[in-house]
């Protein structure tokens, strides 16, 4: 369900952000990418939720702790603060209701990390402006009628939705089209426009 | 042949064929009826060796008609051990590297105290004499010979169907002495619809009148009629519509049109009755209506206030649960409800749901990817546990 990258910088920039034997839910794992690296490098005591039921059993076949699930549905059996950190990765935009994800993120962990396509890129702005289409390229490979993500948001609208939630961003990177770090110092809609994924620790 | 096999399978019940533990009148089973089962015994097989932190071993719990031989040719039909195909030297279950225990549960007829046994108060064979067993009561059975080995704490203990709700069983009774659990096949509770097949299958038994209330070793007679209908009425529960679809279709059997009577003009009834047959030389009528009893009485959210995350409260076992798409007798539902009490309970949990149009007796069947499963749980298990390979 996630958005077609062959390499996912993004899943770096979330395991620096995970200290040593943490408790990390990892929603919507897809192939088990990530849980795979904090494990071997981070020591994590992790389980993941996807939603195909390919991506479990190749999962479990590998030993992580994977199960089928819908991040839109079965978040809610999950106890409150249960684990340290809760990883949406890449997933956000294909939640049918992604604001009560993200609640049930802040709820379920003590941090959420959510990782998204960010809508507000030049790219996406050009197709747009100068083709009035909607964007396809390397990034988002989907046609508009068949692609699995239904809720794209900027970073822009991403942090509006943190303060109605009453998160706070402990941290924010946005990634520009080489997998590159945007410097901190810039401001927000230099983010917003030269940043292709932005990751987000959140706290509340 | 059969009636020889059928005094064979008399014989396991008091003299089995397999390792058997005694236990006197010190040590009573204590049972959910309420009453004191004593003297009783259990019957087991074990496979591999027990290494010296006792850290390998692995517990098999077997299904309703199942029994301790999961790994070796069965003494009384002469067939491989029903779970061959998992577990053995160099299978995915390796009995090179774990040391595996199958014991016949309490209540069954291979080696176990059950009906067919001699109750030492009348010396004659319980019949229903015998107070219920529960699963709780057989897992209660199952520590007692776990206790025996001197084995602290399981690696695993895994099982299918009625062996999955023991294995659930294990897992909310004794966390501390279970590693990893991996409920196959099964549920938390047993559903209406089960429970009514259940019904209708003691009830044929009861229905021959070669049964007598229980007492037909005494007579030297057995209900065989009444439990081999009861048998195909459960056979086809464990398999799937589009299985026996694909299998016997309306093909007929052995002629060439209808024969207008009620001979077995169809293969699938043919097929039926020959499982219905087999089924008899091998076991106990009287036991198969506690065994049935057993898993109908099963509820394990009951047993916590209705709650079935507080079955599981605190734990730290590993749990992986499988589940089969063509499974009507547990629908994926119903192991589905076990992962999100286990979600609640913050319970370290992997769930494989594995499509297959073999129904509920897929879990015993040569199915790469419920093994690949297995397989992976049980090495990450293993190094969890620190097992070398």
């Amino acid at each position: 369900m996630s958005v077609n990258r062959a390499q996912r910088v993004d899943l770096e920039v979330v395991a620096d952000l995970i200290p040593p034997q943490s408790r990390v839910l990892d929603v919507g794992s897809g192939d088990g990418l990530l849980l795979e690296l904090l494990q071997d490098t981070k020591q994590v005591d992790g389980r993941g939720m996807e939603l195909s039921q390919r991506g479990v059993n190749e999962c479990v076949a590998r030993g992580l702790s994977v199960i089928q699930g819908d991040a839109d549905k079965d978040l809610e059996f999950y106890p409150d603060k249960g684990f340290d950190f809760v990883v949406l990765s890449q997933t956000l935009q294909a939640t049918r209701n992604p604001k009560l994800v993200l609640d049930e993120l802040l709820r379920i962990g003590n941090r959420a990390i959510v990782s998204f396509p960010n809508f507000g890129h030049w790219r996406v702005r050009l197709s747009l402006f100068v083709h009035g289409r909607m964007p396809v390229n390397d990034d988002l490979p989907y046609s508009w009628y068949d692609t699995p993500n239904i809720h794209f948001c900027t970073i822009r609208d991403f942090v509006n939705l943190c303060d109605e939630l009453g998160a706070t961003v402990e941290k924010a990177t946005a990634l520009d089209g080489n997998g590159q770090k945007i410097g901190l110092s810039m401001p927000w809609w230099f983010w917003n426009f030269f940043g292709q994924q932005a990751v987000f620790l959140l706290k509340r | 042949m059969a009636a020889l096999r059928a005094r064979k399978t008399n014989n396991e019940a008091d003299q089995p064929s397999s390792p058997v533990l005694r236990f006197g009148a010190d040590k009573p089973l204590k049972l959910d009826a309420g009453t004191l089962l004593s003297p009783f015994q259990i019957a087991y097989q074990t496979y591999g060796t027990l290494n010296d932190a006792r850290s390998n071993a692995i517990l098999v719990c077997h299904a309703l008609t199942g029994d301790q031989h999961v790994a070796n040719t069965n003494p009384v039909t002469g067939k491989p051990g029903w779970w061959e195909v998992l577990i053995g030297p160099g299978r995915i279950i390796d009995t090179n590297r774990f040391f595996v225990i199958c014991s016949n549960v309490i209540g069954g007829c291979l080696g176990s105290t059950g009906p067919a046994s001699i109750n030492p108060a009348t010396g004659k064979p319980y019949g229903l004499d015998l107070p219920v067993i529960t699963i709780r009561d057989m897992v209660r059975a199952q520590l007692m010979l776990i206790d025996h080995f001197g084995i602290e704490k399981l690696f695993c203990v895994l099982g299918g169907s009625m062996g999955g709700m023991q294995v659930l069983q294990w897992a909310s009774s004794y966390p501390e002495r279970v590693f990893s659990a991996l409920p196959i096949a099964t549920g938390a509770r047993h559903s209406s619809q089960n429970i009514a097949f259940h019904e209708v299958g003691r009830q044929a038994v009861m229905a021959d009148p070669d049964w007598h209330g229980g007492k037909y070793f005494e007579l030297g007679k057995r209900p065989e009629k009444g439990l081999a209908v009861a048998r195909m009425a459960a056979h086809i529960t464990y398999l799937s519509e589009a299985a026996l679809h694909r299998k016997f279709g309306r093909n007929l059997q052995d002629r060439e049109a209808l024969t207008f009577g009620f001979d077995a003009d169809f293969q699938i009834e043919s097929y039926l009755r020959h499982q219905g047959m087999t089924f008899v030389d091998r076991f106990d009528a009287n036991s198969y209506l506690y065994m049935t009893r057993s898993m109908d009485y099963f509820d394990l959210a009951a047993d916590h206030g209705g709650r079935l995350a507080d079955a599981f409260a605190g734990t730290r076992t590993r749990f992986c649960l499988v589940s089969f798409t063509s499974d009507w007798l547990f629908p994926t539902e119903e192991s589905r409800s076990v992962v999100h009490a286990l979600n609640a309970a913050g319970a370290s949990v992997s769930f494989v749901e594995i499509e297959t149009d073999r129904g509920h007796d897929a879990f015993l069947l040569d199915e790469p990817e419920l093994f690949a499963a297995i397989n992976g749980f049980i090495a990450s298990a293993a190094r969890a546990r620190g097992l070398s390979a």
